[in-house]
């Protein structure tokens, strides 16, 4: 399974102030042990959001807002994309994580939906070709 | 190895810390230091068994003994200065693969040891019972102490061809969770996901192999489309009338990522890139294509081409015929396909009439074509497939009537 995780926005990630040297070195450890844990999938942190936009829809309606946004605590200052086999595991993985900031903050797990299996109609002998390679490469090897 | 004298048994415990490990982290969390914890374990189950035998060995021995733990409670520098865990997770990855077990052990074993799965979730996996599957593991692991197989990573020449093997087990268990062989599901995503982290995994362990990172260039190009390989009722769905809207570009960005990695790497390699390399660019063509008419088939064709030259193979070839079928017209595809037919080796394959079948249906010959789909679906095992395949003849052979 897949879960995103959110570090969640404090007054220093939303005023711009450059992070603290030894917050970054230990995250870069720590996303490097992800990588070779096999279990980073993607990961980006987030500008304040005092460079973002917000866009309200209602009904036909659409309205742009300018950041900053007030509700700091409920912003996202980084995300990752995890896989993993359980929200246990995400959750041991996220205690080993140093602290993102110097104030206490939140970490935030949520469950990706997996795709849904549908589609269309198939002419067999492509897809046969494509597996009986592979499975003849893999014997051949 | 510092603290008892016997390699073997050194090895036995390693292994066993690590299997340990393997068993209580997914449920108790990743421990601060693994390297640490396992070195710990280890060193914690070794003091155990020496206490233990120390009431069946002579006095003299004792000695030896309480020497040797007090060494272990001494600091472990050199464990402090690199990376026991990862060391011992590619020694324990290369012993599993070992060539000298049987294929189905050696997957069994590294699902056991590394993926940690019960035996009990690759039994389910490869649809055979439970005590099959304890019994692989325990023959493979008899066969390799009685083999005297070392516990290390393998140097030199030695290395690229161990690692060849490794690669084969990562991508069966792929294969297997993306074409299952049996069973009622077409794939199973979450066989998929464990050969995928092994791939990085050994990426991360393995980082200078470009055959390592085109294996996982390939597992993440083909684990893109897995949402869309079956429709509603569990049916194969070809690539080329897959919804693209749906491949996870995701993972595509990461498998065009690794590809390029492998490329770099494997860059000035006397006899060009690998296999695995090969095939990633292959899944890397339809991946870059945003409709299946965006296609780069020329470039399909050169590269089952190099494949071909790489793996000499009947059915590297046929998939050749496809591509140049698409790139160059069906009148090119068939002449190659027709000259497979006379090989002779792709008698028993159905994806040889399947092929000649749609080729000849491109050119218009409708009556060929039927026979070539009734024959490609007598030789079918799959049911679904077969069924596709008699529709197809049964549709060329109204054609063929009404022409």
């Amino acid at each position: 399974m897949r879960v995103m995780v959110m570090v969640k926005a404090t007054k220093d990630s939303e005023n711009g102030s450059p992070p603290d040297e030894k917050i970054l070195t230990a995250m870069g450890r720590f996303n490097e042990e992800l990588v070779k844990a096999g279990v980073m999938l993607a990961g980006e942190g987030l500008q304040p959001s005092a460079r973002g936009k917000r866009v309200r829809f209602s009904g036909s309606s659409r309205t742009v807002t300018d950041g900053p946004f007030a509700e700091t605590k409920e912003l996202v200052a980084g995300f990752w994309l995890w896989q993993v086999k359980s929200m246990e595991e995400a959750v041991e993985w996220v205690r080993r994580c140093p602290n993102p900031f110097n104030v206490d903050s939140d970490i935030e797990i949520r469950q990706v939906f997996e795709a849904e299996d549908f589609g269309d109609a198939l002419t067999p002998e492509m897809r046969a070709a494509e597996e009986r390679m592979r499975a003849e490469l893999s014997r051949k090897r | 190895m510092r603290l008892t004298r016997d390699l073997g048994r050194a090895e036995d415990l390693a292994q066993d810390a690590l299997v340990a490990a393997l068993e209580t982290w997914p449920a108790t969390g990743v421990p601060e230091r693994p390297g640490a914890w396992l070195m710990a374990a280890a060193r914690n189950r070794a003091v155990d068994r020496a206490r233990r035998e120390r009431r069946f060995q002579p006095r003299r021995d004792e000695l030896a003994q309480e020497a040797a733990e007090r060494e272990a409670e001494a600091p472990d520098l050199d464990a402090a200065l690199d990376d026991p865990f990862g060391d011992d997770l590619l020694r324990l990855l290369f012993v599993a693969c070992h060539p000298v077990l049987p294929t189905e052990g050696r997957v069994a074993l590294t699902l056991r040891l590394l993926g940690g799965l019960s035996t009990d979730e690759i039994a389910r996996a490869f649809l055979v019972p439970e005590p099959t599957v304890a019994q692989r593991i325990v023959r493979a692991k008899r066969t390799l102490a009685e083999a005297g197989v070392p516990f290390e990573v393998p140097v030199g020449d030695e290395l690229a061809a161990r690692l060849a093997s490794v690669l084969e087990v990562v991508y069966l268990v792929f294969n297997e969770g993306y074409s299952a062989t049996a069973g009622d599901d077409l794939t199973r995503p979450e066989l998929c996901q464990d050969a995928l982290q092994l791939g990085r995994i050994l990426a991360g362990l393995a980082p200078r192999e470009p055959e390592v990172h085109g294996l996982v260039a390939l597992m993440e190009l083909q684990a893109s489309r897995l949402a869309t390989r079956s429709d509603a009722a569990g049916a194969p769905v070809l690539l080329l009338e897959q919804d693209r809207a749906r491949w996870d570009r995701l993972l595509i960005g990461r498998g065009l990522a690794a590809l390029a990695r492998a490329e770099a790497l494997g860059a000035g390699h006397p006899e060009g890139p690998g296999p695995y390399a090969l095939q990633a660019a292959i899944a890397a063509c339809h991946a870059r294509a945003a409709t299946a008419a965006a296609t780069d088939w020329s470039g399909i064709a050169a590269l089952y081409e190099a494949l071909a030259r790489r793996v000499p193979s009947p059915v590297v070839e046929l998939n050749r015929a496809v591509a140049v079928g698409m790139a160059n017209g069906p009148a090119a595809g068939l002449a190659l396909a027709d000259a497979l037919a006379l090989d002779g080796r792709l008698d028993r394959y159905d994806l040889l009439p399947a092929v000649r079948g749609d080729l000849l249906s491109r050119l218009g010959r409708h009556g060929e074509a039927a026979a070539e789909f009734e024959r490609a679906a007598s030789l079918t095992q799959n049911g679904p497939v077969r069924a596709l395949l008699a529709a197809r003849g049964a549709e060329a052979a109204r054609r063929a009537g009404e022409a």
